[in-house]
């Protein structure tokens, strides 16, 4: 159950990029999380609007893209999609495998509304 | 790893980010910054400072992680018996409540910082870090961090420790690392503990534990042990040592140790953010 934690977190770096970027309000989050990071996707979604309460964050919607669990074996180069706990190669049985996908638990991007969008462009 | 060149960017993700990518794109009026940063990457960021603190002061710091009642902290009180005379030795114990745990260490005679999380169902680098101001470093060679009883959370959290090691008592079923390979995914050493319970328990097989751990792609080292009735205990001493000068040749060389996640995992990804303003393109 640290997922409320993890949704401070997400808050927080929200709140840096909120700032970086003169942003007024904050439409979307999306996270890209994998079954081998140690977190829930549901259990994240419930925990979100605790943490965003009161924030800039507030209002916006939490999207999550749940990657899948992709190895690419060392010995015969066979790349796989598998189950967190089948991490061999499903081809030639070997288990030094490369985990390619499947671990992330990343603040991929977020949809932002800005201050002025107009007066932004002319600067460009 | 870092931002700048992009190595973040895995094939699991980088379909969103390319141009026509779901994340490129930016509706009406509205900006879509692409960050990919980890959401663990303040926690990370106080682990490394920690891992900075043990090698400057040549300790080797171990995460011992299992479910509550494994056999931790007796694990460690036989381990003190065994090493405080050729090694000077400090616990980080971490328990919801209760200083029961740090007393049980204590009364081995080295010194114990017992740290109570409330609710918390882990460890994290920021109490850690708190912990290391308590401890006087430059007197000691072995940290062991005993993480909170807990066979899920402790695992997503680095603290900055060497070596991760995942408990496993006979008691608990052969099956367990194909139910939580995240935290045996990330053991240096899966250690067998209560192993005097199996002259009554016929249905824990070790071989079959050691399977469930090698289908997780690990390579991990397995010793089993029973620190009430001292079986296996040499041999996880042996081990013990052998890390310990491990330890020592790689501060030697200038290098330093993460646990057993490999190096290129996206997990341990995210620096500084790496914001790509799409909407104006």
């Amino acid at each position: 159950m640290h997922e409320l934690s993890i949704c401070r977190q997400i808050i927080s770096q929200v709140k840096q990029i909120v700032q970086q970027q003169k942003a007024s309000a904050v439409e979307s989050i999306t996270l890209n999380i994998g079954p081998l990071s140690g977190v829930e996707a549901a259990l994240l979604k419930q925990a979100f609007p605790f943490a965003a309460a009161h924030t800039i964050a507030e209002n916006s919607e939490l999207i999550i893209e749940e990657l899948p669990v992709v190895i690419q074996c060392n010995q015969c180069g066979m790349k796989t999609s598998t189950l967190p706990n089948r991490l061999v190669c499903s081809h030639c049985g070997n288990y030094h495998t490369q985990l390619i996908s499947g671990d992330e638990m990343l603040l991929a991007s977020v949809e932002l509304i800005k201050k002025n969008p107009s007066l932004e462009a002319n600067y460009v | 790893m870092c931002d700048t060149c992009g190595c973040n960017i895995t094939p699991g993700n980088k379909h969103l980010i390319k141009e026509g990518g779901k994340l490129s794109l930016a509706s009406n009026g509205k900006t879509s910054v692409s960050v990919l940063k980890n959401l663990m990457s303040e926690n990370d960021h106080v682990a490394t400072h920690n891992r900075q603190h043990f090698d400057k002061h040549n300790v080797l710091a171990i995460n011992l992680m299992s479910s509550p009642g494994s056999g931790k902290t007796a694990l460690l009180e036989t381990t003190i018996q065994q090493l405080k005379t050729q090694f000077r030795i400090a616990v980080i114990e971490g328990d919801l409540e209760t200083e029961n745990d740090a007393e049980r260490i204590r009364n081995q005679g080295v010194p114990a910082i017992q740290i109570t999380t409330g609710s918390a169902c882990h460890l994290d680098a920021h109490m850690v870090h708190n912990a290391l101001h308590k401890l006087s470093l430059a007197d000691l060679d072995i940290v062991f961090i005993e993480n909170v009883g807990n066979l899920v959370c402790p695992a997503s959290f680095d603290l900055g420790q060497h070596l991760n090691i995942t408990l496993l008592s006979v008691t608990e079923g052969d099956d367990k690392p194909a139910k939580y390979p995240v935290i045996f995914r990330v053991a240096d050493l899966m250690l067998l503990s209560k192993t005097d319970l199996l002259d009554v328990l016929d249905d824990f097989d070790t071989a079959k534990a050691e399977h469930n751990l090698r289908q997780l792609a690990s390579s991990a080292a397995v010793l089993e042990c029973s620190a009430r009735r001292g079986d296996g205990i040499a041999n996880w001493i042996d081990w013990l040592k052998q890390q310990v000068a491990a330890q020592i040749v790689r501060l030697e060389k200038g290098q330093s140790l993460k646990p057993a996640i490999q190096a290129n995992d996206a997990r341990l990804h995210g620096n500084e953010p790496h914001i790509h303003d799409h909407s104006q393109a």
